[in-house]
């Protein structure tokens, strides 16, 4: 088991959340839509612009600086 | 008359509830001129009538954005018979996180858990009962698309409203929670509030900007002493808030719900690989947009408008030659044929169009490409300083101003949603296209969609430049982070999208026989007095009004007093200008056409400067009307006003001298 930020994962590697780090509106935000802690989080694309993920079978499209700060548990 | 009122995540098949309840019978005012955050209709079911209100989609009912502040008020100040929220079922867990903010609140529930069929399709396994049953909430299973389970769905609502006792299902926070919400409870006991103390107490927790700042105007100072206590404690709670409703939520989910545990690949997930491509998703973006103008042009123009013109023209002869039949006053049929026909008729030509651009516009929106849109053009709106998603609200804007300066409320930060409100108008909205298709057709008739496309483009080179300059000046700071959901593709549902096509029509109708007609009329008056000039001249009152101000688009290259009234009738409604030009013109010469008498004074160079100058100068009233509503601020309004009118100034004045210079 090893964590890392959401932005060094790859297509279709997935994860649990362990944690979001730093404080701000936007991280209220990401629990209200399903991404607190222990969620199952798969990355769909992560190439250019914001990352696609796939969390319970919904696509959320999060910007890299704010993905840099959700640290995946996979 | 009973008020029911939808609720549900975006993307929840809300609207198109809506749409189904409402049938044909629906009165939107989500268009121009009055500023209407929430849709309203109407229907009846079993010799009674109802009301239903479509609230914003949210996913939260928090302070999170502005239209989450405008549902949430609805629900609680509104007084709404009952509240159906809007579940869908292929992602209920996330859906349920609404419904249990509006347990909290106290209201009349019942859910209708929408697109069941695409949750059978999926081998999603939902227990209703035990589901119903453990939230303490009514469940009715629908599909909207289809106007599968609404009669059910309306039984039970009028059932759950004729219930006198309600008592929602309450679920704990936790032990350390659930006692300072009391005791909160015991220290608001006495104040007058319009909201459920306990749900106060929650919102106070969970650190909400407006109810302490609701709660420091009303509550005296040892409660205000209190508060700063709370509001401490709240950033230690409020994640924890979240994550206990979700407790709640995945233990109901977990005993009544089965979903399979391999996801595979679907035609979304196949589309998505190609439209949001790292070098293909910007070009096809650029294509649909190109197609959507095309096509508009091809149709609405080249194939329907015609026929429009042609009923008008046949029609305004036809009411002449009577009224000459039974000798009325020469002054009536100058007002008719000038004014009206030639007027407000010239308006009424553009309607295939407008039709045509609303309904690809519609498609668009319904089909879920929009939130890609959003997507691609993120990283490229950032270095702009801008937010991905106001690009959405910038496509709006070519349907019309208003909505799209309204949908800048789901950007949650003030500097993005400013910004984003800020250029919106020089996104060219349906009501310009008129103007530029006149002078198209009087100069650049083999190359229509070219220019309509070069010029909506010119647009949005400007609002993104504007941008980038309001980001470096008036609005510093970081944009917020993007969030946001892709939501599966629709296919869109064709009755829906020529309904809402429709009404949107139906309203540029309403305001070409209102607002236009009117201005028509006042200028008609002004330019046929005073008594003994030379109808339509310069001598007129009009003709005086317009030399005294036409000096200014002189530079320019349209320094006449015609163009310069009929731009300033176009500050009233965008579709005046053309109303103006055909009443001014048709006076030139007898039995001409506006096409040809614009060709007669305009050059193909003018005709550009006075293009750009419509497409960016001053947005029509009700754009800065909505301006002011929305930034509360009369400052703003007038800024609005007032900057793109010089910018329009400049850049035309720019066409026009260097096109000058390089002997166009």
């Amino acid at each position: 088991m090893s964590s890392s930020s959401l932005v060094s994962l790859k297509p279709k590697e997935c994860g649990r959340v362990k944690e979001i780090s730093g404080c701000c509106k936007a991280k209220k935000r990401l629990y209200e839509l399903g991404l607190h802690k222990n969620a199952c989080v798969k990355v769909v694309k992560n190439d250019f612009g914001p990352i696609i993920i796939n969390l319970s079978g919904n696509k959320l499209a999060l910007g890299r600086g704010l993905a840099s700060h959700v640290f995946i548990e996979h | 008359m009973n008020t029911i009122a939808l609720v549900g995540n975006p993307n929840s098949g809300k609207t198109t509830l809506f749409n189904a309840l409402t049938g044909s019978n629906q009165h939107v005012g989500n268009w121009p001129g009055v500023t209407v955050e929430k849709k309203e209709g109407k229907f009846k079911y079993k010799g009674n009538q109802y009301n239903v209100v479509d609230l914003p989609g949210t996913y939260s009912l928090g302070a999170y954005s502005e239209d989450e502040v405008v549902a949430r008020d609805y629900i609680l100040k509104g007084n709404p018979d009952i509240v159906i929220n809007v579940v869908d079922a292929t992602n209920i867990e996330r859906n349920l996180y609404l419904t249990t903010q509006l347990m909290e609140m106290g209201v009349k529930v019942i859910i209708a858990l929408n697109m069941m069929d695409e949750a059978k399709q999926k081998n999603i396994e939902i227990n209703l009962d035990k589901l119903s049953k453990e939230l303490g909430v009514p469940i009715i299973p629908t599909v909207a698309a289809k106007s599968q389970g609404l009669d059910l769905l309306i039984d039970k609502s009028i059932d759950s409203i004729k219930k006198e006792k309600y008592s929602n299902k309450s679920f704990s926070y936790g032990k350390d929670i659930d006692s300072e919400i009391n005791e909160i409870e015991k220290i608001l006991d006495n104040l007058d509030l319009q909201y459920p103390k306990k749900w106060i107490a929650v919102k106070l927790l969970e650190g909400d900007k407006e109810i302490y700042s609701l709660l420091s105007k009303k509550a005296s100072q040892p409660i205000k002493d209190r508060l700063i206590d709370i509001e401490e404690k709240s950033s230690e709670y409020e994640l924890e808030i979240v994550d206990k409703r979700y407790e709640f939520i995945g233990n109901i989910v977990n005993q009544s719900i089965k979903k399979p545990s391999e996801e595979r690949e679907t035609v979304t997930d196949k589309i998505d690989k190609i439209v949001t491509h790292k070098y293909l998703g910007i070009p096809i973006f650029a294509l649909i947009m190109f197609l959507v103008f095309q096509l508009t042009f091809v149709i609405g123009q080249d194939l329907l408008g015609g026929y429009v013109a042609d009923a008008i023209e046949s029609m305004g002869e036809f009411v002449v030659s009577l009224l000459e039949n039974i000798n009325s006053p020469e002054w009536i049929i100058s007002f008719l044929s000038e004014g009206i026909f030639g007027g407000v008729g010239a308006v009424f030509e553009f309607v295939p169009l407008i039709m045509v651009l609303y309904f690809f516009l519609g498609i668009l929106e319904d089909t879920g490409y929009m939130a890609r849109a959003a997507y691609i053009m993120d990283g490229f709106m950032r270095r702009l300083g801008l937010h991905g998603k106001s690009f959405i609200s910038m496509i709006i804007g070519f349907g019309c101003n208003v909505p799209g300066i309204m949908s800048t409320r789901t950007l949650d930060n003030k500097k993005d949603r400013m910004i984003a409100l800020l250029i919106n108008p020089f996104m060219s909205c349906g009501a310009r296209l008129p103007i530029y298709l006149v002078f198209i057709a009087a100069f650049f008739p083999s190359h229509g969609g070219i220019v309509l496309f070069t010029l909506y483009a010119l647009g949005i080179i400007m609002a993104l430049i504007m941008g980038k300059i309001f980001s470096k000046t008036l609005f510093k700071g970081e944009s917020s982070h993007f969030i946001m959901e892709l939501p599966p593709y629709r296919l869109p549902i064709f009755k829906y999208v020529l309904k809402d096509m429709w009404s949107k029509v139906w309203d540029f109708l309403h305001r070409a026989g209102t607002i236009i007609f009117f201005v028509v009329s006042i200028l008609w008056v002004l330019s046929v007095l005073p008594f003994g000039v030379e109808p339509y001249s310069q001598e007129s009152i009009l003709g005086r009004i317009g030399t005294i101000l036409s000096p200014i688009f002189i530079p320019a290259g349209f320094g006449t007093w015609q163009a310069t009234v009929s731009l300033f009738a176009g500050i009233a409604a965008k579709e005046a200008v053309v109303a103006i030009l055909g009443m001014v013109y048709a006076g030139v010469s007898e039995g001409t056409a506006l096409v040809s008498a614009i060709q007669n004074v305009f050059t193909p160079l003018t005709a550009v400067s006075f293009m750009v100058m419509v497409l960016l100068y001053t947005p029509c009233a009700a754009v800065i009307g909505t301006v002011k509503h929305e930034t509360k601020s009369i400052k703003w309004a007038a800024f609005m006003a007032i900057y793109p009118f010089v910018m329009g100034w400049i850049l035309s004045v720019i066409v026009y001298q260097v096109g000058s210079l390089l002997g166009f």
